[in-house]
């Protein structure tokens, strides 16, 4: 996904999840310590700072008032997270104080962040995607080396992945993990007499019943366009489960989406959802998508499960009547969720406050720091933080996912296993989804314009 | 009789759908912008229940810690400096450009006619601003405004230049003026119409400048007014009315400004780029 | 030219122009060329050769890209020429309403473009927008103007036309206005009347502002972004891409190399287009 909510990203897979639940707790590492990691492993631009070049640990002398930079998005979650985290950590640290900066969200905020770097004026400590998005950063050339840092191993192995270049890791997660799937309206599944799908023929066999009973089966959004991804997206569990291999074939250039059946059938299946939209499908906001799901305006959305806290915060009421499943297989066999990690803290290598920035970073990345997040937003699923529980008034619709962790039923999604992600699916699942292209079409299409992204990164075998 | 009737009933459909056409975009921002968020939502022509103009103001201008204040100084700054540094800049090339006329005068007008054509290079831009490390500087964006509003202006005073005879500077130049007395003394005050022409134009075009600012003067302590409208888009996406409220407050100066120099416009037009 | 008027129109005067214009526009305009053949991170390039247009060229909204351009250039630049010209005539007769309608006309040229964009996506929203409420009220069904892809594009045009007519009038009206009375005076001693005015002085004799909205439309169509990606971001899908935005999307998957490379295309596209027009405007001008 395009859309960057760092805080609300989602698990990798049921051993990180066990490993979660299971929580062990002995993590409280304090924060002081952090700062005695040796400034020998950091990077060449620590010279460049005299106060942190000068003395081997900063806790040991009378500590100086430094000021760093923090770069998040501009949604209404990401600043008031983003002041929960600066808050509680400038209570620990009164010495650090954190100027907060944001930029716009989506690809055009990719845009925004790979011009900071290539132009050097990157701020100290910045919130990126993990996954594909953060390896076309040239983290070697951009990113400080955070694999001796502390917080790591308060972290779940699966996310690291995600956040790993050339075998060193880059970031330090910020948030919970998420799920794509699908929403749906228990009070219109009640009504209605329906049950939770297993399959999608049982999927489109309820759309068919709602449609019949003159209500909107599937609420659409694509004014937003990344909200048209979806389908596609979330079908990546069962797309891995048909073929396992596809991730690394795809990578290498030896699988395509319109020849690789299973892949197609994600394409196909957003073709087979035509027709069951709101009529005003394209001009529909986000926003407006989730009005109409608390609502009951519509009967499904497909959708991540970030989209919880601003269900929560825009309709506290209504939460209760939404429910979320995974988006079925052809088969009732393999039924399971398709995961996003988390987004990531990311440190400038050029920065010229090396050890706050760490500060800041191992704090985001401790039970602490989870803490002050999940007070000002709700979690989407579960943490990837050893020993950081789910809060008591979690809603449902999350716990909903539980299951799926539980029984070993999650796969992450494409974009954590492979950094090709063409630029134009978005559009190109507008078409689809409005009914102008077919779906052995759009395969086609997007394999070209992932062919191109391919080669612009220089990727060997294109 | 007849004549006139029509002639008067032509007239009034005219005005009636003026009304339609302009007033009520602009009725419906203003309306937007007195509403609370729920309201806004339905985007009708409904009369407000409740006035909410007063808070929304406040909202919008609290918002980001008071980031619509300071895109209004750095847009107005912005502004001015390219005006200032346009108008000395443009009226003096064109000074020279129509009164000359050797084998450089045709390179030159082929220079500033493929200005006006070509579509600026955005990335390689940014590359040659932060090699002189002038991007995310307010010279930066000031200089990119000025190189990219220049080929217009130097053809409005090039052609405005036309009408001022050149007998003057003959008889200035009998009365021994040297090249720049002649100029900033006689000819620029004579410039005055296409002066407004070219203030009115392109201080609104910067004024309302999007697309140069988002690429060559980011960062939020740099936001302009416009990218405001930007960053709101995505913050206030469920209030409506904020978003109206920033449109309207935004649309104040250059209001103004045309009040101011309404006027002149049409003289500054006539002869400047008509013939240009 | 005598040397002392060379010293007095000294080139003095377009140095400080010529510096900025050169460094500013002139130097990264033909860096375009070179940096449109390479892998580029701005911090490092890689001489790749002609992939990036080859590449571009197989973009698969290009070909709508294309087309696109080159119909909002025309239907805009069609829209404001007519409009313009008859706003122009009507807003320079002797009417009463008359300064108050070109204040009005060209009050749009003063909203900013994105705040157009805005304001208009939310009035042509097709089920609670203004402008579909109003037509059910009239008993029509309107359409949906953004998301039907036959009409999105020029529903934007329309906009487009809306925000810029009033420059256009601003031209003609001076244009006009320079028209000498002889003429009319002339016109009617020969008993012409109102139309023979329009068609035998008005429209020939204001041929110098008529080129000037050709030429000045035309580009601004040509390269018209913010407007489109304002209302429609190109779609839906790519039905509303034009060249520029096509651009602008490449410059976001951060392919800066080949967003370069359309930079370069567009360049071409834009001049192949208007160098033509503007030589044919010129040549077939009536001297007054």
């Amino acid at each position: 996904m395009r859309q960057t909510r760092p805080w609300l990203a989602s698990a990798a897979s049921a051993a990180l999840i066990a490993g979660l639940l299971a929580g062990c707790g002995g993590n409280n590492d304090s924060n002081e310590e952090n700062t005695a990691s040796p400034s020998a492993s950091t990077s060449p631009s620590a010279s460049e700072s005299p106060s942190a070049s000068a003395s081997p640990s900063a806790s040991e002398k009378p500590k100086e008032n430094v000021t760093i930079t923090l770069l998040t998005d501009n949604t209404q979650d990401g600043v008031a997270g983003a002041k929960a985290l600066i808050e509680a950590f400038e209570a620990i640290h009164p010495n650090i104080k954190i100027e907060h900066e944001t930029r716009p969200q989506g690809s055009e905020g990719d845009n925004f962040v790979k011009t900071r770097l290539a132009t050097g004026d990157m701020n100290d400590v910045f919130f990126y995607n993990s996954g594909s998005l953060m390896q076309a950063l040239n983290p070697e050339q951009n990113l400080m080396d955070l694999s001796n840092e502390p917080f790591e191993a308060n972290i779940l192995d699966s996310f690291k992945p995600t956040v790993t270049f050339g075998g060193k890791q880059y970031g330090a997660p910020v948030g919970s993990t998420m799920g794509g799937g699908w929403f749906y309206s228990k009070k219109i599944y009640s009504d209605l007499g329906l049950t939770v799908p297993k399959t999608w023929s049982e999927l489109m066999a309820n759309n068919d019943k709602i449609k019949e009973a003159g209500l909107t089966p599937i609420i659409g959004s694509y004014k937003e366009t990344w909200t048209s991804q979806l389908i596609v997206l979330a079908d990546y569990y069962n797309v891995q489960a048909a073929a396992p291999n596809f991730a690394a074939d795809y990578t290498a250039n030896k699988a395509k989406y319109a020849t690789t059946p299973a892949a197609l059938r994600s394409f196909e299946k957003l073709e087979e959802t035509v027709g069951y939209y709101n009529k005003d499908l394209l001009a529909t906001t986000y926003d407006a998508g989730l009005k109409m799901l608390a609502e009951s305006k519509g009967a499904h959305y497909p959708m991540l499960t970030f989209a919880v806290p601003a269900i929560v915060q825009n309709s506290p009421d209504l939460i209760d009547d939404i429910g979320f499943f995974a988006q079925p297989g052809d088969s009732a066999d393999s039924n399971g969720l398709t995961v996003w990690m988390p987004g990531a803290a990311y440190i400038y290598k050029n920065t010229k406050h090396a050890e706050e920035a760490k500060l800041f970073v191992n704090f985001i990345a401790s039970v602490e720091g989870v803490t002050a997040l999940s007070k000002v937003s709700k979690p989407s699923g579960p943490y990837v933080v050893k020993g950081a529980q789910l809060p008591d008034d979690t809603p449902q619709v999350v716990k909903d996912m539980l299951p799926y962790y539980d029984n070993n039923q999650t796969a992450p999604a494409l974009e954590f296993l492979s950094p090709i992600k063409g630029p134009s699916l978005e559009q190109i699942t507008v078409e689809v989804g409005s009914g102008k292209r077919k779906a052995a079409s759009a395969a086609e299409l997007y394999d070209q314009d992932v062919k191109k992204q391919a080669q612009q990164l220089g990727l060997d075998g294109w | 009789m007849n004549r006139r009737l029509s002639r008067w009933s032509i007239e009034a459909i005219a005005v009636l759908a003026s009304v339609v056409i302009f007033w009520v975009p602009l009725y419906f921002v203003i309306l937007t912008a007195m509403k609370d968020p729920q309201e806004a939502s339905l985007m009708n022509l409904d009369w407000p229940s409740s006035f909410q103009l007063w808070s929304n103001i406040k909202e919008v201008v609290a918002a980001r810690d008071y980031m619509l204040l300071r895109a209004f100084w750095n847009s107005s700054l912005m502004t001015v400096l390219s005006l200032v540094l346009m108008i000395v800049f443009c009226s003096m090339a064109a000074f020279v450009m129509q009164r000359r006329n050797d084998k450089a005068t045709p390179w030159i007008s082929f220079f500033v006619l493929s200005g006006l054509i070509i579509p600026p290079s955005i990335v390689p831009t940014i590359w040659v601003l932060d090699e002189l490390n002038l991007f995310k500087t307010l010279t930066g964006i000031v200089l990119v405004e000025v190189a990219l509003g220049m080929p217009f202006c130097v053809l409005l005073y090039r052609g405005f230049m036309a009408t001022i005879p050149r007998e003057i500077d003959e008889a200035a130049v009998v009365d021994g003026y040297g090249g720049y007395r002649l100029f900033f003394t006689i000819i620029f005050p004579l410039l005055k119409p296409v002066t407004a022409t070219v203030v009115v134009t392109q201080a609104v075009f910067i004024f309302n400048d999007f697309t140069n600012p988002l690429y060559f003067f980011p960062g939020s302590k740099n936001a302009t007014v416009q990218l405001t409208l930007y960053n709101f888009t995505s913050q206030f996406v469920s209030q409506w009315n904020l978003l109206f409220t920033d449109i309207l407050l935004i649309t104040i100066p250059p209001l103004l400004l045309f009040i101011f120099f309404n006027k002149r416009l049409v003289a500054g037009m006539t002869s400047g780029s008509v013939k240009g | 030219m005598s040397k002392i008027f060379k010293r007095i129109y000294t080139y003095q005067f377009l140095l400080p122009a010529a510096i900025v214009y050169l460094v500013i526009f002139v130097v990264p305009t033909g860096l375009s060329f070179f940096f449109s053949l390479t892998r580029w991170t701005l911090s490092d390039w890689e001489l790749i050769g002609f992939d990036n247009f080859v590449t571009f060229f197989k973009e698969p909204s290009l070909s709508i890209g294309f087309r696109n351009t080159f119909i909002f250039a025309a239907v805009t630049c069609l829209a404001k020429v007519a409009g313009g010209l008859l706003l122009g005539v009507f807003l320079t007769s002797k009417i009463r309403s008359r300064n108050y309608l070109r204040s009005i006309v060209f009050f749009p040229t003063l909203v900013s473009t994105i705040a157009v964009g805005i304001v208009f996506s939310m009035m042509m929203h097709p089920t609670t927008g203004l402008l579909n409420t109003t037509l059910a009220w009239l008993g029509f069904e309107g359409p949906d103007w953004l998301g039907d892809t036959r009409i999105a594009l020029l529903s934007v045009a329309f906009v487009d036309v809306w925000r810029g007519i009033g420059f256009a009038t601003v031209i003609y009206i001076a244009g006009i206005l320079a028209i000498p009375a002889e003429y009319s005076e002339a016109l009617q001693i020969d008993g012409g009347n109102a139309w023979n005015k329009f068609w035998s002085i008005i429209v020939p004799l204001s041929r110098p502002a008529t080129n000037s909205v050709i030429i000045l439309s035309f580009i601004g169509g040509l390269r018209s972004f913010d407007l489109i990606w304002a209302m429609t971001r190109g779609g839906p899908g790519f039905a509303t891409d034009v060249i520029a935005s096509i651009i602008y999307k490449q410059y976001q998957g951060g392919f800066y190399g080949l967003a370069t490379a359309g930079n370069v295309i567009l360049f071409i596209f834009v001049t192949a287009l208007v160098f033509p027009l503007s030589r044919y405007l010129n040549r077939t001008e009536v001297d007054l």
